[in-house]
């Protein structure tokens, strides 16, 4: 399996994302630069965290007007999976990949901090090594992570099974208090139609290894690995 | 302003902040009367920001050197080797001034300049730390300040993308008119690829590279070396605007460029902009520089040369190439989509010769200004000595109200709301996260890590500065060995108030003759520093704050040790000598409304002794969590373990002391350690050999904390008023109130 890595100006978590693929594929996944007008052939893309041209314009939406974005669109069309952690899902509503929008945090404030996760499937290449139900622990860091789309596209989302993760209590009770940024319906990740495509704000990658405090993370991307070798 | 129409006159001279005596040197070096831009360029140049000249006598005493050290103070930031070819490059630097004039953009750009001195030397940026303190809380602009400063620091450190992991906040009413912003950042490089700033080869180019220069921050480094008054809000236009999106570009660029061997000097725009980076390479090079202006990339047209000179617009580097690279380089630059421009080229004159418009605009020696710059004896006295105060003579108030008190007030209360507004974990390597005693970083790709901290007590300062320098040195190296690192080095800043005042000079005097009797006796050399004097308004000082980071080395990053308890039933040793010594301490402030007594002494010696023991423990497994003591004494150092893990302890006080004594003590070299049963024992006797003082005080236990016969309290309890200080405070913003 190959697998790439976005680079834009800004992008801040590509070494980040490149070291969690790199531990679960056995070999380094191909860094491509936003000017490149071709994808490589490769079996995963990832649009990493980080803030793409300074995210000085709504965030994500610089990124989504750059050349290699509309090859990523042309592909994710195809069936490529696509994974967007952070300003990489920022990215991938504003290119229309994914529906709705990441507006500014509730509490109008940056949040670094863990947070924990209802996983809503495990039927999708990216979460198919959780259990639907299963409460996973992962990053956020964050000032637009705030989740809105209108209310059809929420009943739309949730009723085709679109949502991929929900901020919960670590006993896994969906609540107000546990929505760290104010997200519609506490989504903290959706998929599109196909389930080829995911974008969640919190950082998997953050948490793959023991040492950093946790591996909730690592499961997503061994799943990737065996799935799409 | 025309250099050809603005004639020099008295008035001139003293807005440039020259006293009459320095501008005698000015026509001694001339040989004639300057022009307004030479003018402006001796005045930042000789600013005390610049040129240490106020402290330098003394600076000069503290001990810089070690087998580990590979470059002391002198370049842009301290290089410590940290084993397989790699070294740590570190500095903390103020942003005081610019931070309390406009909080966002003066904290942002201080940790912007920070990180450029780090990666100048060829570092990767990997850690950021900040040390924060605010006026007293009920003070009209306080709120505002931490609002902005904390917005500040992680808007431009969290685009970025460099963890912020550690530092400290306190509140004192001294600071009311003078916040400090004292950011530290670490970065990684091969040890033998270090940059350094000395210009070398005739001919070369000199190559300017960043963002364009605009008309911010005309005479920022002018303003840091002056005390302020009621107008100091007119200054706002001489803060500088920071752009963290160009500053990563500019990292990924340099250190593309770093990697292809064109480099033979760089050194970034700080202070004073373009004219001491221009200086400072030609300075150290013993050689001259021919720039001509109209090549500086400028956002604004009509720039005079006074302005292009004086600029502290941020993100720029100024560097001599080695010949014939510059297209190799000029592509790097443009992939990154920053501005790369040759300005000028090295000459074998020693003069900086400046051109504007085919004009010669300057023309100065450059030796006499970069090293000639004036340097001071200042007057000064002694502290008056504080008494001892006897624990007896405090008053006993019940113990476990006190800690209810102690654990919600403002210095001790959870900085939790601070640093979730900072990106702690970006780069995927922070083993230890804010809130312990010292931020740990994996060193990229290796196992093994570094730990780094800052610490500083300036109440202690202000009632003894020789004591108090050393106890911020020891409380440093504790902080390390406590996580279990081996301490290393340190970087200082000095933070104090007018230094033509004897008194002041005094602190100054006195706290960096006690640092570097700690730093001596630890062998934690000084290896880069900044000093920030002036910081008074309506002539009342800050408490003196000589602000020590620190870095060490952890050789296996899976040996580290935290605060939380771990489990219930494990025994809780305290290490060190518990006097009960209340003189200075946060509980006569909190608990009494004083201030007054002598600082508890620190005792080099057996810091080290103690400091070796932990790390050992730490190395061996033998220990589950280590605190160390400090601030609030030994219960509230339980306290943050409980807090930190929801575990409680139960605790024994001797009846030797008074119980708020043995409590609030705040006697140093202390560390609690937490361990079970069977290693307790194996603790006890391995310190008995190492002739550490250690006693068991009580046990891990349920979810309260409680002291026999004093009482107890619930861990949950604890909680809501430790975390809720901070973010209730804040949120009265919101409301106006």
């Amino acid at each position: 399996m190959k697998a790439a890595v976005i680079v834009f100006p800004g992008s801040n978590c590509d070494r980040d994302a490149a070291v969690a693929l790199e531990a679960a594929l056995g070999h380094p996944p191909l860094m491509v630069w936003h000017r490149e007008t071709v994808l490589p052939d490769v079996d995963l893309v990832v649009v990493p965290g980080g803030f793409s041209y300074g995210d000085y314009l709504r965030c994500g939406a610089m990124a989504a007007q750059s050349p290699v974005m509309r090859e990523v669109k042309d592909k994710a069309a195809g069936g490529l999976p696509v994974l967007g952690i952070c300003n990489g899902f920022q990215i991938l509503t504003e290119t229309g990949l994914l529906p709705g929008a990441l507006i500014r945090n509730a509490g109008l404030k940056f949040i670094c901090r863990d947070v924990h996760l209802k996983v809503e499937t495990a039927d999708s290449v990216f979460t198919r090594n959780y259990e639907a139900g299963q409460i996973v622990r992962f990053p956020i860091a964050h000032a637009e992570g705030n989740y809105f789309a209108d209310a059809a596209t929420l009943d739309r989302l949730e009723g085709e099974g679109l949502v991929a993760f929900r901020y919960a209590t670590p006993e896994g009770a969906v609540t107000a208090e546990a929505n760290p940024n104010g997200a519609a319906r506490n989504i903290a990740g959706i998929f599109n139609e196909k389930r080829t495509v995911l974008g969640l704000m919190p950082h998997p990658e953050r948490l793959a290894d023991d040492l950093l405090g946790g591996t909730d993370g690592k499961a997503m991307f061994d799943g990737l690995v065996e799935a799409l070798s | 302003m025309s250099s050809k129409t603005t004639p020099i006159t008295p008035d001139v001279i003293a807005a440039h902040g020259l006293t009459p005596d320095e501008y005698q040197l000015v026509l001694s070096i001339m040989g004639r009367e300057p022009n307004i831009t030479e003018l402006g360029i001796f005045s930042v140049m000789w600013s005390e920001h610049c040129s240490y000249k106020s402290s330098k006598k003394w600076l000069k005493t503290l001990p810089t050197t070690a087998p580990w050290v590979i470059c002391g103070p002198g370049e842009n930031a301290g290089v410590i080797d940290i084993g397989d070819g790699q070294a740590a490059i570190f500095k903390m630097e103020s942003h005081n001034h610019p931070s309390y004039i406009e909080p966002y953009q003066g904290a942002a750009t201080g940790v912007g300049g920070i990180l450029r001195d780090v990666f100048t030397m060829g570092a990767r940026p990997v850690a950021n730390l900040n040390a924060l303190r605010f006026g007293d809380p009920s003070h009209a602009k306080t709120r505002h300040l931490v609002s902005g400063v904390v917005a500040g620091i992680g808007g431009y450190g969290n685009c970025v993308g460099v963890p912020t992991v550690g530092g400290e906040t306190n509140f004192h009413a001294s600071y009311n008119g003078n916040i400090l912003v004292n950011a530290m950042t670490v970065g990684i490089a091969s040890a033998d690829r270090i940059f350094y700033s000395a210009a070398a080869g005739v001919g070369n180019p000199v190559v300017y590279v960043g963002s364009k220069t605009g008309r911010d921050g005309i005479h920022g480094a002018t303003m840091a070396s002056a005390e302020f008054s009621e107008d100091s809000e007119e200054k706002r236009p001489t803060v500088q605007v920071g752009d963290p999106f160009t500053e990563k570009l500019l990292i990924e660029a340099c250190l593309e460029l770093m990697a292809t061997d064109s480099i033979v000097a760089i050194q970034d725009m700080g202070a004073a902009g373009l004219t001491s980076s221009s200086f400072e390479m030609a300075s150290k090079g013993g050689l001259g520089i021919a720039m001509d202006l109209d090549a500086v990339p400028q956002r604004e047209r009509g720039m005079t040369p006074y302005e292009i000179m004086l600029s502290e617009s941020q993100e720029r580097m100024l560097m001599v190439l080695k010949p014939g690279l510059e297209d190799k380089a000029r592509a790097i630059f443009e992939k990154w989509e920053l501005d790369f421009a040759v300005v000028g080229h090295l000459t074998d004159t020693g003069r900086m010769v400046l051109t504007h418009q085919g004009e010669v605009v300057a023309d100065l020696p450059i030796d006499p200004l970069a090293k000639a710059s004036p340097e001071y004896d200042r007057p000064w006295v002694p502290g008056v000595k504080q008494p001892v105060i006897a624990p007896e003579e405090v008053p006993a108030h019940p113990v476990m109200e006190a800690l209810k008190t102690l654990i919600a007030c403002p210095d001790l209360a959870s900085k939790r709301w601070i640093y979730e507004q900072y990106d702690h974990m970006v780069m995927n390597d922070t083993i230890g996260r804010p809130g312990g005693d010292a931020g740990i970083v994996r060193v990229h790709g290796t196992g093994k890590a570094l730990a780094m901290t800052t610490d500083c007590t300036p109440r202690y300062c202000l009632a003894d500065p020789h004591e108090g320098g050393r106890q911020a040195v020891a409380e440093a190296y504790r902080n390390l060995s406590a996580v279990g690192a081996r301490p290393l080095a340190v970087t200082d800043n000095l933070n104090f108030g007018n230094p033509e005042k004897p008194e002041i000079m005094g602190q100054i005097v006195e706290a960096v003759q006690g640092m570097g009797e700690a730093c001596r006796s630890l062998s934690f050399p000084v290896v880069s520093g900044n000093v920030s004097l002036y910081n008074e308004t309506n002539g009342i000082a800050i408490l003196p704050t000589p602000t020590i980071g620190a870095v060490g080395l952890i050789e296996d990053a899976t040996k580290t040790a935290s605060v939380p308890f771990k489990n219930v039933g494990e025994t809780i040793i305290v290490l060190g000598e518990t006097k009960g010594w209340l003189g200075c301490s946060l509980y006569l402030r909190e608990l009494c409304g004083r201030e007054d007594g002598a600082p508890p002494p620190v005792a080099l010696h057996r810091e080290k002794r103690e400091g070796e023991f932990v790390r050992r423990m730490i190395a061996q497994g033998a220990v589950t969590a280590v605190h160390d003591v400090s601030d609030g004494g030994l219960l509230v150092a339980l306290a943050e373990m409980a807090l930190a893990s929801g575990i409680g302890a139960s605790i024994a006080a001797p009846q030797t002391l008074p119980a708020h004594a043995w409590c609030f003590g705040e006697d140093q070299g202390r560390y609690i350690l937490t361990a079970t049963a069977a290693e307790a024992m194996v603790i006890l006797e391995a310190a008995q050999r190492a002739s550490v003082t250690a006693r068991v005080i009580g046990h891990t236990a349920g979810d309260s904390l409680t002291v026999e016969g004093q009482g107890s309290i619930s861990v949950q309890d604890l909680r809501q008023r430790n975390e809720g200080w901070l973010p209730g405070y804040m949120a009265a913003t919101a409301t106006g109130a």
